[in-house]
């Protein structure tokens, strides 16, 4: 597919797909084009050529109610606790407050935010509040996730710990993702499929299969020979 | 309320050093009383015409009261409709903000020949007056939000309806207060010109009817109770927010 604002081609020739629960990763430089292709996705734009199927929906309707955006800002309403704003989606579609809240519960305590239900998101910390966007993101109950740099604005230690709590989560809730970032190590710990996205205009330049056995912690996992030479020719298809 | 002490203590302090002078200042200069009343005479006259200034004061109350409320119910509604349609808004917020250079307050005299010299000529100019920062605020905070907001809320399966309830109206409260609080300031203002214009009663009209008699402290007494009526509101006004949008006072600090 292909997507231009005026004169600038964002997106040219774009062509990938995503199994049912795979993940997918799409790399690429600042600037390049890759919210464009979430926003595509996420039927927020359309394509000027091509298609963009979810689960089988081609039009932008269609589309808005298979998929689920997460977005860089965490944009959380300050006026909402967290377990409010991560019912959003629920009370959207109709559901009462109170059976909402009920609903999300658990899934707070199974993914150890249980005591952060009531704090406001001014009190919660830039990792804290990524983890309730995330709620929000998964509680809107869409088999596709669109993940915008989710983890971008945060310190390289708590973008770590983020990185193994979202496969804790996705291990409890599995969904299909599509990881945009510039962060290579985030790609090959998150995704098992990782597409390189050129600068404008926007091009797949290379696609990786992650295949090597993902157990343990995180530290061992990225100082892995397999880990690390696909790092390197990863690097090297985004220069 | 250590905090509070300290924001409420320096005005209060300068407040009494200003009345202190102007008790000193005409007493040392032997003012007379007509000409320039001192605070004593000022709070004597209270103790005169305590009858006289409450029932006034109680009409004039009424009238910003109402006027006010006039004022936000429509502003809010014509604010909401300026946000729902753009085609609108462009037509009429032009206009709305062209009419600003007509001073309200002037309209009064033609306000009570078209309605009279009860309550609806005060109403209506109380409205006209506390109507503009209304809809203003109400409108800048309704456009205030960012289109990323509304993004993420389509992708959460929300209405037009939902986006509004959910996220532009709280996210609106604090420029609306700030309208809120303007209009308060001015409600006051509109009920004595609607009074000047043709009253029988009012704290406007008490201040007509000494001004030949010479009783300049009762105009000056009339003058407290009405800034007294207008600091009440602002307060009123000032509550509400804080338990409507009790986020807003974080926000602006984290901004600040």
């Amino acid at each position: 597919m292909r997507k231009a604002f005026g004169d600038v081609v964002a997106l040219d020739g774009v062509d990938l797909a995503v199994p049912r629960h795979g993940r997918l990763a799409v790399v690429g430089q600042s600037g390049g084009g890759k919210s464009t292709l979430l926003s595509l996705v996420a039927g927020l734009l359309e394509p000027d050529a091509g298609t963009v199927r979810v689960d089988g929906a081609g039009d932008a309707r269609g589309r808005l109610a298979g998929c689920a955006l997460m977005p860089q800002k965490d944009l959380l309403l300050p006026w909402r606790s967290a377990l409010d704003n991560a019912i959003l989606a629920l009370q959207n579609r109709g559901m009462p407050r109170p059976q909402a809240r009920e609903l999300a519960r658990p899934l707070f305590e199974a993914l150890g935010l249980g005591s952060f239900e009531g704090s406001w998101p001014g009190e919660l910390s830039g990792g804290m509040r990524q983890r309730v966007a995330f709620l929000r993101t998964l509680l809107a109950g869409k088999d596709v996730l669109l993940l915008d740099e989710p983890f971008g604005a945060l310190d390289s230690i708590t973008r770590a710990q983020m990185q193994e709590w979202l496969l804790e989560a996705l291990a409890y809730e599995p969904r299909t993702v599509v990881l945009v970032t510039h962060d290579v190590e985030e790609a090959l710990f998150v995704a098992d499929r990782v597409a390189v996205l050129s600068r404008r205009p926007g091009r797949i330049v290379a696609e990786f299969e992650v295949d090597f056995p993902r157990e343990g912690p995180r530290r061992e996992i990225v100082t892995e020979p397999a880990f690390v030479v696909l790092r390197v020719q990863l690097l090297k298809a985004l220069e | 309320m250590r905090a509070r002490l300290r924001a409420i203590a320096p005005p209060l302090v300068v407040l009494a050093v200003a009345i202190g002078l102007w008790q000193l200042l005409v007493w040392a200069l032997d003012v007379p009383d007509w000409l320039f009343p001192a605070p004593s005479a000022i709070a004597a006259d209270f103790g005169r015409d305590g009858g006289l200034l409450a029932r006034n004061g109680w009409v004039t109350l009424r009238e910003v009261l109402l006027g006010y409320a006039v004022a936000v119910i429509g502003g809010v509604a014509l604010g909401v409709l300026l946000h729902a349609s753009g085609a609108l808004r462009r037509a009429l917020y032009p206009i709305l903000l062209a009419s600003q250079t007509v001073p309200v307050v002037v309209l009064a005299p033609i306000l009570a020949i078209a309605l009279g010299y009860d309550l609806a000529p005060k109403l209506a100019i109380v409205a006209l007056v506390c109507f503009f920062p209304i809809v203003v605020g109400a409108v800048d905070g309704l456009r205030s939000v960012d289109d990323h907001y509304r993004r993420l809320m389509l992708t959460l399966d929300a209405s037009r309806v939902a986006i509004f309830r959910r996220v532009e109206f709280p996210a609106s409260l604090p420029s609306l207060f700030s309208g809120l609080r303007v209009a308060a300031a001015y409600a006051a203002v509109g009920a004595v010109f609607g009074e000047w214009s043709g009253a029988s009663a009012g704290l406007g009209y008490v201040m007509l009817q000494a001004s030949p008699a010479l009783a300049t402290a009762r105009i000056f007494a009339a003058i407290a109770l009405l800034s007294a009526i207008s600091l009440a509101l602002f307060a009123l006004v000032s509550l509400a927010e804080r338990v409507a949008a009790p986020w807003a006072r974080q926000e602006r600090a984290r901004a600040g």
